[in-house]
């Protein structure tokens, strides 16, 4: 039996690796800078929905004050999604995108 | 109106202020005319069979052609069209039920003749989104700008306007501010 040759053994398949060019690549919730919000209102609404202290808060309205716009929130695409309907219901100009 | 207070501490916080008639007429009037605008973009797109059938509610894929409801109803993405007209659909309906619902948490604390308002903190929250759903549409009609003056010329036609917008940022402000500190 030793010289039996034995079955050859199945032929190593190589797993396919699929490189995702972007596998984590998380989207950002951006705020849009708006004549009508108001300075304190947006730095309220950004404390209340990412429960951020209020110097973070403001810095991110001065961002969208002063550049025009603000990366408010990062992460999957289904919580950024969330994240900008909630943005919406509080009326602030935001919109989704991954980021760069 | 004469700003907003806060009365009472703990579970019993309340922020408080007092309007009168034309104060309650005005604001009361303009909550339903944003809410009446927001009913009909639900109304030209009635819900389908399977919507009926299966309880989800899709709404419009395309950005509405008024630009103040278009600001109501901002678009998702820029990037992605096709992106955007999906996650439209999918989200319109209870953006539209969220604001007609803070339009109504409005007109129910807000006597009709005027008086005193006295909000829980999470109705401060509802009324500052309907506050700024209503200075959202007043300022996009009134296209304003961050240069605006305080005040347009008289016979500029929306000199008149442009002083309710203005106080209904004293309105929203004050709001905010008391909320902030509850």
């Amino acid at each position: 039996m030793d010289t039996m040759a034995a079955p050859l053994p199945s032929p190593t398949v190589e797993p396919v690796v699929v490189e995702d060019v972007s596998p984590d690549v998380p989207w950002q919730a951006i705020v849009w800078n708006d004549p009508v919000n108001l300075m304190s209102y947006v730095t309220y609404v950004l404390q209340k929905l990412f429960g951020y202290p209020e110097a973070k808060a403001t810095a991110l309205m001065m961002d969208v004050h002063l550049k025009g716009k603000a990366a408010v929130s990062a992460g999957d695409k289904d919580k950024i999604e969330a994240d900008v309907a909630k943005l919406h219901a509080a009326g602030l100009w935001a919109t989704m995108q991954k980021s760069s | 109106m004469n700003g907003w207070k806060k009365a009472g501490r703990g579970a019993k916080v309340r922020l408080v202020a007092s309007f009168d008639e034309q104060e309650a007429v005005v604001l009361r009037g303009l909550i339903g005319e944003v809410r009446q605008m927001l009913a009909g973009r639900t109304a030209d797109n009635p819900a389908d069979e399977l919507a009926a059938l299966t309880g989800i509610r899709t709404g419009p894929s395309t950005r509405p052609d008024d630009r103040v409801l278009a600001r109501l109803l901002p678009d998702f993405t820029t990037e992605d069209a096709d992106l955007a007209a999906g996650l439209r659909s999918l989200h319109e309906p209870a953006l539209i039920e969220a604001k007609e619902a803070a339009a109504d948490l409005v007109l129910d604390t807000l006597p009709v003749t005027g008086g005193r308002v006295e909000l829980a903190p999470e109705q401060g929250d509802v009324w500052l989104a309907a506050l700024n759903d209503v200075r959202l549409a007043l300022g996009t009609a009134l296209d304003v700008s961050e240069d605006m003056p305080e005040q347009l010329p008289a016979d500029d036609p929306r000199a008149s306007h442009l002083g309710v917008y203005h106080w209904l940022t004293y309105v929203q402000d004050g709001l905010v501010q008391a909320r902030m500190k509850v």
